[in-house]
């Protein structure tokens, strides 16, 4: 049997891929004529944007040469169109003539969409299509000027980019709402516009052209809305369709492109069609993957073996000229679907997935797509991510519950991350330094003074050596906050702040917690963390404090309470005492105390009946005395300068005043205050977390005493002449001590960790950090500051009754 | 099973607990997650301390006064040879049911 005649129309990448298994697997089967529109062979098409920018050349992107179709016999009739089909004389018609064929293979491609608009055929109109489009546009760039292109989608953008880097001023035409509607979507269309602007080109969305102006070639752009856009070049890039001309000439069934079966067979069983021309189960075609998955099953057919072509789903990782995106499956919104959004505004990341029952159905990611294909894999396996679903959108590295890597949260800081707050020492230059040969956490500190001050970031700065060198470091045993997590308190601390992170829910998810929700431990410390750095985004949550802070009163042995009213700076009135009195009386205190801080303490109070005994004592006006939390308790004072004749200074006007200034604040344990008249310090000022001791030349500040478990004396802060400055000095000691210290650590046992002078510059010294602290305290008093019996009495007294009473229902 | 009504979910706050009194002493309701519910005795073994009033984490709490950590799907005490009584407990349209046989079972024995 001699050889069967094969006649391809069209030398794409699809029938070049047909042409290579074919007479790679069967090289004397055929007899093959080959025609192209265009006068030249096969070449690589999705490298035209490169030979637009200029970074390759024709030559470059060459995938079948003259003396590749030589040496494999293949008849090229290149730059001849086939004019006709003639499917009773198994013949095809080129402009030289015709040839015969036995079996004939459509491969035509797809033809550029052109709007037809006044004004489309005027010389300096173009489409992006083919190489001698490009060669048109290269040449116009060379002649400088303006260009507009009609269309956002991926091959517009590509033509915007290779003009803008051959120096043209580009503006971009779109008539949707987003650039690259139908791969991503409103969020990363954001983006990559903004890029895109970044670059220099104009991006003008829902914008409709209307006519493109000139006399004898292209001179301007008219859009509906009347505005006119000078143009010396036109690019045309809104769309293709299939192009199908020759195939519906020929009797062939088209829809919107060539029909065929899986078998890639059209109407006629001896006509095969394979691309952007093909049509197949509803389906167009403009990806590569899915047409080389065609070309091997038209060479499969040729040859009598059996194959089938399936619709696979394709991700899109598409590079718009320096954009990173990538986009797979649907990712449009629907019942019952779920969206997991990442998005950091810094860096231009936006990362969503789609999720319908426990499947990722869609993914769209802007700025970061280093785990496309791990989630494109999830998408096209149908994987179940149910068990992974609190930390998908993190990706590969973060997967693996209870193990995850508490190396991964720093890992994933960017390099102008901050770590080390003291001396503004970024992410970026601890690894460098690390880099170039400090191998340790001293080298480190010497070298960048990232940890060298307050070092609070060490355990950061450890895992960043750890990080960098891998197992050449051994980074000492830490403390974690708790079982929950491998963190310390400091890094947990410094990454809430950096990262930043304003949720419980963040803090869970982006630093790998291992439970659900945390424990009783490292609960109540990362609410107080969050609450401190973010008082505006984030609010104290009552279910993470312990029982004393949620209900506003410490919880006896017995499960009474205690009801401490505040009295400022230990002055009080006959009306409030009687009031207190009444009280006891009426709820039947079985116990009146005095306490240490100057106040009165009824203890033995029924849970029940807290809502009602604040709103009795919050009639006489008083508040609560927060006696139970960590926040400040207590400021003691003598009478100074009122009454004794010792008292140099008004020490109990300033108590009054710093108590006004500090309740209701949270810190992390609890504060207690004290101001002595002079030096004879009856208040006992200093063994106090801030004493103040009044001296004729003004006030010694005194900070980090102690007198629980352990007993020790203030330090002096400094010596300040007014009282606004002691306030201010104290406020802003105290508001350091917030952002600063662990959760559960008095004020001496963080200052020796840090150290009196590391405090002192900031709150002494600095006077800029001193106006910050104190500023960042108050915008914090203004959500704290105020009385939580009242709020409770008035919103939330149900609360502290019992769900249900069923005693008096039978118990059957 | 008799299921009764002993209220409206919205009342026990998300990772809280509400106390419900019974006659067999008081039974603390606990809702770990939107429409997650457990029920158990509220007096932790060890000293007596109010369980309704502990934190509530993932499926367990931890009594307020010596941090004893409970797992409610069983009421077996966590690290400690200790347990305590849970009920059945139920969400239907956004009330909580508790089984009352349960309760009264216990009060035969």
């Amino acid at each position: 049997m001699g050889k069967q005649k094969l006649v391809v129309i069209g030398a794409g990448m699809a029938s070049g891929r047909v042409l290579e298994h074919l007479t790679d697997a069967a090289p004397d089967a055929w007899d093959i004529t080959l025609f192209n529109a265009e006068p030249r062979g096969n070449y690589n098409r999705i490298m035209l944007s490169p030979v637009l920018s200029g970074e390759k050349t024709y030559a470059d992107i060459v995938t079948h040469d003259d003396a590749w179709y030589a040496a494999r016999g293949i008849a090229c009739r290149f730059g001849e169109h086939v004019t006709a089909i003639d499917r009773e004389a198994r013949t095809v018609t080129g402009q030289q003539g015709a040839v015969a064929y036995d079996k004939l293979l459509i491969a035509t491609g797809s033809a550029p969409f052109i709007i037809p608009v006044p004004g489309k055929d005027l010389p300096g109109v173009i489409t992006y299509r083919d190489l001698d489009d490009t060669e048109a546009m290269v040449a116009a760039a060379e002649r400088g000027g303006t260009a507009v292109v009609i269309g956002g989608g991926l091959l517009g953008l590509e033509a915007a980019a290779g003009l803008r880097l051959r120096g043209m001023d580009v503006t971009v035409v779109h008539l949707m709402g987003h650039l690259m509607e139908r791969q991503l979507d409103e969020a990363a269309g954001y983006l990559l516009k903004k890029d895109l602007e970044a670059k220099g080109i104009t991006v003008l969305t829902r914008a409709s052209t209307k006519a493109i102006l000139g006399t004898d070639r292209a001179e301007a752009v008219l859009l509906e809305d009347g505005t006119t856009l000078p143009a010396d070049l036109v690019v045309m890039a809104v769309g293709i369709r299939p192009e199908t001309r020759l195939a519906t000439a020929a009797g062939l069934r088209v829809a919107r492109g060539i029909e065929v079966d899986a078998q890639m067979r059209s109407s006629d069983p001896d006509i095969h069609a394979v691309g952007e021309c093909v049509e197949f189960d509803g389906h167009l075609f403009g990806l590569v993957a899915p047409l080389y998955d065609q070309a091997k099953v038209v060479a499969d057919s040729l040859l009598g073996r059996e194959n089938a072509f399936q619709v696979r789903d394709v991700a899109t990782k598409l590079k718009v000229t320096g954009c990173d995106l990538f986009s797979a499956g649907d990712f449009r919104d629907g019942p019952g679907r779920e969206d997991i959004v990442y998005r950091d505004p810094a860096r231009g990341i936006y990362k969503r997935l789609v999720i319908e029952g426990d499947r990722l159905v869609g993914c769209v990611m802007y700025g970061d797509t280093a785990d496309g294909s791990w989630f494109y894999g999830l998408i096209r396996d149908e994987t179940d991510i149910e068990e992974m679903r609190e930390t998908l959108i993190f990706g590969p590295a973060f997967q693996g519950g209870a193990t995850a890597d508490p190396l991964s949260a720093v890992a994933a800081l960017p390099p102008e991350a901050e770590i080390c707050g003291c001396n503004g020492v970024c992410k970026g230059t601890i690894v460098a330094a690390i880099e170039g040969g400090a191998g340790d956490l001293g080298a480190v500190r010497a070298r960048t003074k990232a940890s060298a001050s307050c070092g609070t970031c060490t355990g950061l700065v450890e895992q960043l050596l750890q990080a960098t060198l891998g197992e050449g470091y051994a980074a000492p045993a830490v403390q974690p906050v708790c079982g929950c997590t491998d963190h310390t308190h400091e890094d947990v601390r410094r990454l809430i702040k950096t990262m930043p992170l304003k949720s419980q829910e963040a803090v869970w998810q982006e630093l790998g917690w291992s439970t659900r929700n945390g424990c009783h431990v490292c609960r109540p410390a990362i609410n107080f963390y969050l609450l401190a750095d973010w008082p505006l985004d984030y609010r104290d949550d009552p279910q993470s404090r312990f029982i004393n802070e949620r209900k506003h009163a410490n919880i006896q042995k017995d499960g009474t309470f205690s009801v401490v009213p505040r009295m400022w700076g230990g002055i009080t009135t006959p009306d409030e005492l009687r009031a207190i009195a009444d009280a006891a009386d009426k709820y039947k205190v079985p116990t009146v105390k005095v306490t240490g801080g100057q106040r009165i303490d009824l203890l033995g109070v029924r849970g029940e009946d807290l809502p009602a005994i604040w709103a009795d004592l919050n009639r006489a006006g008083l508040v609560s005395g927060h006696a139970y939390s960590k926040g400040l308790r207590t400021v003691k004072t003598c009478v100074g300068t009122d009454h004794c004749r010792f008292g140099t200074q008004d020490s109990t006007g300033l108590g009054i005043k710093l108590e006004k200034v500090l309740w209701g604040s949270w810190t992390p344990h609890k504060v207690k205050l004290a101001v002595s008249g002079c030096p004879r310090n009856c208040a006992e000022a200093t063994c106090k977390d801030v004493g103040i001791v009044c001296v004729d030349s003004g006030y010694q500040v005194g900070v980090a005493g102690a007198a629980g478990m352990d007993v020790k004396e203030t330090e002096r802060l400094a010596d300040v002449p007014t009282e606004q400055e002691a306030i201010d000095l104290t406020v802003a000691f105290i508001q350091l001590y917030r952002e600063n210290a662990k959760y559960l650590d008095r004020p001496y046992k963080w200052v020796a960790k840090v150290g009196l002078d590391w405090v002192r510059a900031r709150v002494v010294d600095d006077l800029e950090e001193r106006a910050r602290l104190i500023a960042a305290f108050e915008l914090s008093q203004s959500i704290y500051r105020k009385d939580p019996w009242a709020e409770h009495a008035a919103t939330r007294a149900d609360s502290y009754a019992p769900l249900a009473d069923l005693t008096l229902e039978a118990a059957e | 099973m008799s299921w009764i009504d002993i209220g409206s979910l919205e009342d026990v706050p998300l990772r809280g607990a509400r106390l419900v009194k019974t006659r067999l002493g008081c039974v603390a309701v606990f809702r770990t997650a939107e429409a997650e519910v457990f029920a158990a005795s509220n007096a932790c073994p060890h000293k007596g301390g109010p369980l309704v009033e502990g934190i509530v984490h993932g499926t367990r709490v931890t009594c307020p006064l010596h941090n004893w950590v409970f797992d409610l799907e069983t009421g077996a005490a966590v690290g400690e040879d200790a347990r305590i009584a849970t009920y059945p407990v139920r969400v239907e349209a956004g009330r909580i049911l508790i089984d009352g046989t349960a309760l009264g079972r216990r009060s035969a024995a």
